[in-house]
């Protein structure tokens, strides 16, 4: 009974607050034992809207989307997603989520992964439009354990939208795929926010936010530390990037006015400055062999490294802390290598 | 009230049919397993060929008062059994459990419930198949008579004995790893089989190993079986029963357990 009249009332107060916001975060954190993988996380979806969540390596991402299901629940602060709690199953039924999965079982075919999961939703999509929205048409009969790891990220992907819900989690969904595969998957995204679904994604591809999201929110150590439209965090950046051939010394480089930082590769120069042209004076003026001269918008990757970097200075006393952040800046580092 | 107060909130939103999520979620976890040659030869294939080798190639000889064949259809029946529901449930609850399967799921509208009932109605249709093909065996081959009556008694008793079973693979499954799983089933079921007499009758066991055995719930089981066809040990049969539901209730305690400290680890 007590139950009964629980539930009603949270289904009432979705009414009156389902309007506003389709995901909501307030002040969470949380810690396992003694880590603490969130602090005071605040975060706000609206309804038809793609929020990319952007962080490296243990920012706290992957907690986030799990609060988010229901899976884990908060130390402190609140979430709700429809303004109800997210781990019911009336919650449950409008939302898809594509998780991170270790493994899926090997021997189920495609459309029977596809076929049980829809009968878990009030409205799901017929099997054949499934299968079209993520690509798999010629997959259906296929057994998940023979496919492509760019294949298998598709039926997860497939799972999630399969009961057609309004919002979409979606933890790395792109993580291990080729470029091309990627691209695909980004265009199938578009669709679904053409037709009006929320998707909440989180990715550790500047690009990738840059490319989708409306607002980002950038999460390092489990706290935001920026947050904006994707120009808006470029912004913060504020500044361009000279790359260059040149004869002249990092040491040198490094001295000239306006420069921020400089990156050398045997004679290459990728130099990071707030304004371009005073620093392409000097350098015509000291080198006068200096060739390959290329003036860009410093990217969302710079924004990003840039921010970090902050937030880094500013807990220098914590060793610990400053250890930790070293590793996933070098790790961020060689995913920017590797893509690079 | 409350309904009618969800019919007015999500007019469109009817839950799907529970019925129909069961239906679908046993028959994928069958076909999963089916398709899976470590469950489905391991659990099939095994208690088979024993049962070949040692009921009916072992020549005609009896056991206490009746024929061989039909003795080994009770003990592999009960080993059949065991091993349906410790590796239908345990092992692919550890696997799941462990490399996030379960988690995605849990994160779908998948009635928890739906998830457990598929691994437990799964193990008992394998041992349905499992104790029919040996009677099929047994009759065809083993000269073993039964009418239809006292065979399907044989068959529910197994496969309703089957039940502790699918809850003690519960309790390992919350424990074992998905690495460790086969073999944390395997140290408990082999010598669990051969100290309750499902290898070699209990009668020829040596006495200490006797005394041991009355303690295990396949000993029991398989006495259950046993005095079916008139070749069980003194006790009776509801003493055996309860042993078997104290067993389930504490293994589904220490499965309770499992899920309480998989909850606790994420808060």
């Amino acid at each position: 009974m007590t139950l009964a009249v629980r539930s009603s009332n949270a289904r009432q107060s979705s009414i009156v607050t389902a309007a506003k916001s389709a995901v909501l975060c307030r002040a969470v954190s949380k810690h396992y034992g003694p880590v603490q993988a969130l602090a005071n996380f605040n975060l706000e979806v609206s309804p038809g809207k793609l929020v990319a969540v952007l962080g490296p390596n243990g920012a706290g991402k992957t907690t986030a989307i799990k609060l988010l299901l229901g899976l884990v629940r908060p130390s402190s602060g609140t979430v709700s997603v429809f303004g109800g709690d997210p781990s019911s199953r009336a919650t449950h039924t409008r939302v898809g989520a594509m998780l991170q999965v270790g493994r899926v079982p090997e021997t189920l075919e495609v459309s029977e992964h596809i076929d049980l999961f829809s009968s878990y939703y009030p409205h799901p999509l017929p099997l054949a439009k499934t299968l079209a929205i993520a690509g798999l048409e010629s997959l259906g009969h296929r057994r998940f354990g023979v496919l492509s790891s760019g294949q298998k990220q598709r039926v997860l992907f497939a799972l999630a939208i399969c009961g057609d819900p309004d919002l979409l989690f979606l933890d790395e969904p792109t993580v291990g795929l080729d470029v091309e595969a990627r691209h695909q998957l980004w265009q199938e995204i578009r669709q679904l926010l053409g037709r009006g679904k929320t998707i909440l994604l989180t990715t550790h591809y500047l690009e990738e936010a840059d490319a989708l999201a409306d607002r980002i929110v950038v999460l390092n150590h489990g706290t935001v530390i920026a947050e904006g439209t994707p120009s808006e965090i470029k912004a913060r950046s504020a500044g361009k990037k000279i790359r260059c051939l040149t004869s002249l010394s990092s040491e040198v480089v490094e001295t000239l006015p306006g420069v921020l930082n400089v990156h050398e590769d045997r004679g290459k120069f990728a130099i990071h400055c707030s304004e371009a042209e005073p620093v392409l004076r000097q350098l015509l003026a000291r080198d006068l062999e200096i060739s390959g001269i290329e003036v860009i918008s410093a990217g969302l990757e710079d924004a990003f490294l840039a921010l970090t970097r902050e937030r880094t200075g500013d807990s220098e006393a914590v060793g610990k802390r400053q250890s930790l952040s070293t590793q996933h800046r070098n790790r961020f580092g060689a995913i920017r290598a590797g893509r690079a | 009230m409350a309904t009618s107060t969800a019919s007015v909130v999500f007019p469109d939103r009817e839950s799907p049919n529970l019925i129909t999520i069961c239906a679908k979620e046993v028959k994928y976890e069958f076909l999963k397993c089916l398709r899976f040659p470590m469950y489905s030869v391991s659990t099939l294939v095994l208690p088979l060929m024993f049962y070949v080798l040692f009921g009916l190639l072992m020549g005609r000889q009896a056991v206490g008062q009746i024929a061989t064949s039909l003795y080994m259809i009770t003990s592999y029946g009960t080993f059949g059994v065991m091993g349906a529901s410790l590796f239908g449930t345990a092992a692919n609850l550890a696997t799941e459990r462990g490399l996030g399967w379960l988690q995605v799921k849990r994160a779908s509208p998948m009635p928890v419930f739906a998830y457990f009932l598929a691994k437990v109605v799964l193990s008992l249709i394998f041992s349905v198949i499992d104790v029919v093909l040996l009677l099929c065996l047994g009759v065809i081959f083993g000269g073993v008579h039964l009418v239809p009556g006292m065979a399907a008694k044989l068959v529910g008793t197994l496969v309703v004995g089957a039940l502790p079973f699918c809850a003690m693979g519960l309790a390992i499954g919350y424990f074992a790893t998905p690495n460790s799983a086969p073999a944390v089933i395997n140290l408990f079921y082999l010598p669990m089989s051969f100290l309750s007499g499902l290898w070699i009758p209990f009668m020829f066991l040596p006495k200490f190993v006797q005394q041991i055995g009355v303690f295990l719930p396949s000993y029991h089981l398989s006495q259950l079986a046993l005095s079916l066809v008139d070749a069980g040990r003194r006790g009776a049969a509801t003493g055996h029963w309860q042993s078997l539901v104290g067993f389930a209730l504490i293994c589904l305690g220490v499965a309770w357990a499992g899920h309480q400290r998989d909850q606790k680890a994420n808060g």
